[in-house]
């Protein structure tokens, strides 16, 4: 079957797709987004996360086929909406164009292996976009369906305080507390 | 596998009516799990998400009517008020991701002993509303569930809504779970108070091969509340009746063991969750949830 | 789709420090971080290539069955399947082996644990692949299954090998035994006649898996030259191609491979899982193929954790001085060998702990059975020992009325002391000091669940702060505080006489004006942060700024395994000695160009290199890195080793056996739901000594990270395998490892005492923390419960007298 549904703001088209095909497979395999991660594909881990008509959800558990028409947000997007809200991306040669949430996590540490970052980093964007200050509750609560096996979680707890404290300053204002002091990263093109 | 995608409510029941095998799919929760895993390979997968009605939900007098797809999530923002043991029971489903998009009709429709939400549903009073084109009726929850994954629908019907009274005591959910969050049940237990009535309702999930309520419980503690003038006193209830409703709540339970757990912790857990939850509710109820149809989690940030 | 291919050589990670900054000490960024953190990070899953083929692989359901038939036919005529192949379709070598080439690549006559490979399809699409795979008839007649010792061992037990003639057939006792290891030291009998206190216990360890997040995936491309290019996640790329090279017929140099994005290890890519399934099918067809396993099949895709059975034994003197241990240690290695062996003598040489105990008797053996093959995993067989003897700390300091860190303590090993192997301790071990560390620590608040600010009416009891969580079963009924503490030690690099050592190749050139580093190594860069040190080491050793780390493959020297905490030792050792290689290399150059010069550059006098410039010690440019170089790039491969080690004594046990010692202490505190069984631990302390931290950040996340999957053993972790052999849990729905919520609070103390036999000092770090966690977790939960707890996980049936079933 033929399906068509909006990734990231962009129309996308995908054909001859298997009416089993989950969307996470759909977006993967047939869209060129591998950003969220297949991890557990039973819902089970958070890994593929991605917000659907503004949801959280797992894109392993959404059928191809029910997303026809609506509206897909991937961390492949994840900067474009913060841009959207008004966030200020980072700047710097490195990482210029990362959001808050992506940009905090890296300055943090809240990335090893990286396999559940994705997923986190849509969820833990979901949660500040609806709460600008969480309580460490609040967050351990957001994140509670995203697995990490890498971090015991501690600075991914880290990074999303301070994406939300950076969030929460007003544009133009200094971010607070960049973590530790480092070299910038930058990465070639895929 | 063909992919159906009615666009209302009479083109989903035309459609189940020509594929009685076709497999709905709302929130996916379930069914795609069995597709990614090759456990299941229906002929026809049919999307109920482009069915307005089954979205909705409606406050009436006495009751709410719930769309079979409503998400937990929504459940928790928006109906703690009415349906608080349904609230809190949606509220440790799975994980913030599954709680937007798994529902109480797919979770009747999958009839597992473990589903969070059956328990609320038999201590709050519901009845499941299908359909087929043949027409509609009305299920008594307590009549849903005929077996371990098996439930009381035809093949060529739907669950529209399910009809779930509106509390008019303290309810409590409580679950086993050897996880703190992202977790299925090892047990799960309901109690309601319905003061107007004078009855104490308590269900049971994952302790028999169908979620049950716990009659003879039941009927023991609405008489011993009764008998000992407790329901307009301010007292609490006597340890040696909360013990006893606690000790027969176990006693109804059928476990097995399993991956999640023996059936002695099972029945044991029941029991302490029984005996538990009924201080919360009653609790609640001293301190004014007497009458009304107050939400009281027992003050605890849950819902 | 965009690309026409996505594969792992189109990364290159550049990082950039600042002038004099982002050497080693300091928390540097990931290189890889903003790609993994856009979704860019192209991970082995999300390798693609046009016109490529899916695999798909068929499995044993039973544990131990014999193969009467294999037909395939009807799967051949699925349109879109391309290829299946068989045991009788392999072209060379049939098996394969870390150490003993017991494994088939495909299963021949006899499956011997359930989840065996034994037939694989290559198709257009997974779903054909799947289908195909279903209509391959395969006649199995079942066998009845080796599970336990007794079993295993008993006269007439079916033998898993017949025949083997290993190095290890001739000293075992049954050929269902692998491997045993003796440590004899001192006297045992003579010990215990002196003893005050004798404690015995009997201890079991259930299996635990890696479950690292990123599936066995891989993608093999037929190359031109008859050969194979595969882009694979592993944790050690040439001991993959030396296994892989045999099994397709091919010379070793037409294996190529590529590391691609990995999701976690943890000693679960140590085995082949899909690399060969890949290259067949790639063969055969002509075609790239794409293996991905989805989680249930992950579960059978790797080795697990050994589950063991333990049996300790400690005298001690009235005032706590150990007198003697004795250990039996039995390790389930499963169907086939693994890195069993290995694990053993880890498991037998660490078996009495950073203790100082004269009089030792330690057996430690593997089994093989028809449960699932087990391997490695983060802590390598010390994790188990770590368990008991730590539990029998424990018992002894009950026995003997006295604080449990205390008789620690006063029995710690610390430097120069002499192990059971009769190897001397010949670097710090701060045994007692971490202990001591861990123990002063303030304790975390009481009743955290009602000081939570509340929302909402009522008390404020916050159900996130209490055992059960969000499940609710809890207001603070029932729930009771424990304290436990645990220390651990762990080896670190390959051990027994292995040949352990690792390749770097360094290259300094000038790009746009600057002096740049390239880095170019074979380590497998399994989220452990190896990319970040690397850079680091190269801006310190070579004061540049920009350093790109060339992607991990075959075309360079082997690094060995990223296992064993090994790998900023071994690849961080190799980087900074080609590092001086590379920098005598340009000293010379620069002496060339430079003799009539500045002084310094005839003198002899020492040179270093800083902010790109040489200057001299005073901090005197003499010229800079970019002029020497000009348009040469200078460059060099060097092969680093540790010192040698030897294999342990057949029957004595011993020998100069580990290169480093590795130490890590928690204090555990929890709160139980005595009455439901249910834990939350609310804080999991750990002091480590890591000699040296070369990333604070990156060290900080390694503890805190093998922190709480000893905390996963502790309390939820196990793969629940039937008598039959058949795993009832391959899923994350029932292999439950924790979430946020689950984990507490894990402030770190890290110490830096040098071992001067190591690079800069360093210690390996992976390891060690997620030994003494385990059983700090179910010290503090003895604590709080009274109740023995001689098992782990602990399930709430331990904790509520409701046992039999699953714990049966």
């Amino acid at each position: 079957m033929r399906v068509t549904f909006t990734v990231n703001g962009r129309r996308h088209e995908a054909d001859d797709v298997w009416e089993g095909e989950s969307l996470l497979y759909v977006l993967r395999e047939r869209m060129g987004l591998p950003g969220s991660k297949n991890a557990c594909e039973q819902g089970e881990c958070g890994s593929c996360t991605v917000r659907l008509d503004g949801e959280s959800v797992c894109a392993c558990l959404v059928a191809a086929g029910q997303v026809e028409g609506r509206e897909v947000v991937t961390v492949e997007g994840l900067a474009d909406l913060a841009r959207q809200r008004g966030e200020t991306p980072a700047e710097g040669a490195a990482d210029a164009g990362l959001s808050p949430v992506q940009k905090a996590f890296v300055d943090a540490g809240a990335v090893q292996c990286g396999f559940c970052t994705p997923g986190l980093l849509v969820a833990a964007d979901e949660l500040i976009e609806h709460n600008a200050s969480p309580s460490d509750a609040d967050i351990r609560e957001a994140l509670s369906g995203n697995l990490c096996r890498c971090t015991g979680y501690e600075t991914i707890l880290d990074a999303v305080r301070l994406a939300a404290a950076r969030t929460g300053q007003p544009a133009g204002a200094g971010a607070p507390d960049a973590g530790p002091d480092a070299g910038t990263s930058q990465g070639g093109a895929i | 596998m063909e992919f159906l995608r009615p666009a209302s409510w009479q083109e989903a029941l035309a459609a189940k009516a020509e594929h009685p095998s076709a497999v709905p799919i709302a929130g996916g929760t379930d069914v795609m799990v069995e597709i990614n895993f090759d456990q299941r390979r229906p002929g026809w997968l049919m999307d109920l998400n482009r069915v307005p009605e089954l979205h909705e939900w409606e406050t009436g007098e006495d009751s709410v009517r719930l769309g079979a797809s409503v998400p937990y999530s929504r459940i928790m923002e928006n109906l703690r008020a009415e349906l608080p043991g349904l609230a809190l029971a949606a509220h440790t489903v799975g994980s913030p991701q599954i709680r937007n998009r798994g529902s109480v009709g797919g979770n009747l429709g999958a009839a597992s002993p473990a589903g969070d939400s059956h328990p609320p549903l038999l201590t709050a009073g519901a009845e499941v509303e299908a359909e087929s084109v043949r027409g509609s009726r009305r299920i008594p929850v307590e009549e849903f569930f005929t077996g371990v994954k098996r439930n009381a629908l035809a093949e060529d019907e739907l669950i529209k809504y399910v009809h779930i009274k509106k509390a008019t005591g303290p309810q409590q959910f409580s679950k086993i779970g050897t996880r703190n969050a992202m977790v299925i049940a090892v047990c799960g237990f309901s109690v309601a108070l319905h003061p107007e009535s004078r009855r104490v309702r308590a269900a049971v999930a994952s302790a028999a091969p169908t979620p049950f309520r716990a009659t003879e419980a039941e009927d023991f503690l609405s008489a011993a509340l009764d008998e000992e003038g407790l329901w307009d006193s301010d007292r609490i209830v006597p340890p040696s009746v909360a013990r006893r409703f606690a000790e027969l709540c176990s006693a109804a339970c059928k476990p097995i063991d399993d991956v999640r757990g023996s059936a002695a912790y099972r029945r044991h857990a029941v029991g302490v969750m029984a005996r538990r939850t009924l201080t919360w509710v009653w609790e609640s109820y001293r301190n004014g949830g007497r009458g009304g149809a107050r939400n009281d989690e027992g003050g605890t940030r849950c819902a | 789709m965009a690309d026409a291919t996505r594969l792992p050589t189109t990364i290159t990670q550049v990082s950039q420090g600042t002038a004099a900054k982002g050497g080693i000490g300091e928390s540097t960024l990931r290189p890889d971080g903003t790609l993994k953190v856009t979704g860019e990070f192209a991970y082995a899953s999300d390798l693609w290539h046009e016109d490529m083929l899916w695999g798909c692989t068929l499995r044993s359901p039973y544990a131990h069955a014999e193969i009467r038939s294999v037909d395939v036919s009807e799967a051949l005529r699925i349109p879109g399947v391309r290829s299946v192949m068989t045991h009788d379709d392999l072209p060379a070598a049939t098996h394969y082996g870390l150490e003993i080439q017991d494994q088939p690549v495909l299963a021949k006559d006899r499956v011997r644990y359930h989840g065996e490979a034994v037939a694989i399809v290559a198709a257009d699409h997974p779903e054909t692949a799947r289908r195909a795979a279903a209509k391959i008839r395969v006649d199995y007649a079942e066998l009845p299954p080796v599970y336990d010792e007794e079993s295993a061992t008993r006269e007439g037990a079916p033998l898993l090998h017949p025949g083997r003639d290993d190095h290890h057939s001739g000293h075992v006792a049954h050929p269902n035994i692998l491997h045993r290891q003796p440590i004899v030291r001192g006297d045992v009998a003579a010990a215990k006649a002196e003893a005050d206190v004798v404690v015995r216990n009997d201890y079991e360890v259930g299996m635990q898996d890696q479950a690292f997040l990123g599936p066995e995936s891989g993608l093999a491309v037929p190359a031109e030259d008859g050969g194979v290019d595969l882009y694979i996640a592993t944790q050690w790329l040439h001991v993959d191609r030396d296994q892989l090279a045999p099994v397709l017929g091919l010379p070793a140099e037409k294996v190529r491979l590529t590391l691609s994005g990995v999701g976690g290890a943890f000693g679960a890519r140590e085995d082949l899982s899909m690399q060969a399934h890949a290259c067949l099918l790639a063969m055969a067809t002509g075609r790239p193929v794409k293996i991905v396993y989805n989680r249930y099949e992950s579960f059978f895709g790797h080795v697990h954790r050994h589950p063991a059975k333990l049996t300790y034994e400690h005298g001690a003197t009235r005032d706590g001085k150990l007198l003697y241990a004795k250990c039996r240690i039995v390790l389930d290695g499963g169907a086939y060998a693994s890195s069993s062996p290995a694990v053993v003598g880890n498991a037998a040489s660490l078996g009495i702990g950073p203790y100082e105990v004269d009089n030792v008797e330690v057996e430690a053996l593997a089994l093989y059975t028809n449960n699932p093959p087990c391997g490695a995993m983060r802590g390598f067989g010390a994790v188990q020992a770590c368990f008991a003897y730590e539990a029998q700390m424990d018992a002894l300091a009950e026995a003997l009325d006295m604080d449990p860190v205390e008789l620690r303590q006063r029995n710690a090993m610390s430097q120069g002391s002499v192990l059971p192997t009769g190897q001397e301790v010949d670097a710090p071990a701060p045994v007692a000091e971490i202990l001591r560390r861990v123990k002063e620590r303030p304790m975390p608040p009481q009743r955290q669940w009602e000081s939570s600010p509340s929302e909402g009416a009522g008390t404020g009891v916050d159900v996130r702060a209490l055992p059960g969580g969000l499940s609710n079963t809890t207001h603070g009924e029932g729930v009771v505080r424990g304290v436990g503490y645990a220390v651990g030690i762990k080896n670190v690099g390959f051990s027994e006489g292995f040949d352990d050592y690792s390749t770097a190749r360094v290259r300094v050139e000038v790009v746009g004006g600057e002096a740049v580093a390239l880095v170019h190594t074979a380590m497998a860069e399994v989220g452990q942060g190896g990319v970040t040190v690397h850079a680091q080491i190269a801006r310190t050793e070579l004061g540049v700024s920009r350093v790109t780390i060339h992607p991990a493959d075959t075309q360079v020297g082997s690094a060995g395994s990223t296992s064993a905490s090994r790998q900023t030792y071994m690849t961080g050792g190799a980087v900074k000695k080609a590092c001086e290689s590379v920098r005598e290399k340009v000293l010379r150059l620069g002496r060339e160009k430079f003799a009539g010069g500045h002084p310094a550059w005839t003198e002899g006098a020492e040179l270093r290199f800083e902010d790109g410039k040489i200057v001299t010690a005073g901090g005197e440019a003499v010229a800079a890195l970019a002029d020497v170089l000009e348009d040469e790039a200078v460059e060099d491969e060097v092969v680093f080793r540790h010192r040698p080690t030897e294999p342990f004594d057949l029957e004595t046990g011993q020998g100069f056996g580990h290169v480093q010692y590795s130490f890590a202490a928690h204090r555990a505190v929890v709160e139980v739901d005595v009455e439901l069984g249910l834990v939350k631990v609310v804080e999991l302390a750990c002091a480590q000594d890591v000699g040296k931290a070369l990333n604070p950040l990156a060290t900080v996340g390694q503890i805190q990270g093998g922190t709480t999957q000893g905390l996963g053993l502790a309390v939820m972790e196990e793969i629940l395998v039937d008598p039959d052999g058949k795993v009832r849990n391959p899923s994350f729905t029932d292999y439950l490892i924790p979430t946020i919520l689950d984990t507490p609070a894990i402030p770190v103390d890290v110490l830096e005492l040098a071992d001067e036999h190591a690079p800069y000092g360093l210690r390996g770090v992976g390891e060690a923390p997620t030994l003494s966690s385990t059983p700090a977790v179910v010290a503090a939960i003895r604590n709080a419960t009274g109740l023995a707890l001689r098992r782990v996980p602990v399930r709430p049936e331990h904790l509520t007298g409701t046992g039999t079933g699953a714990d049966a």
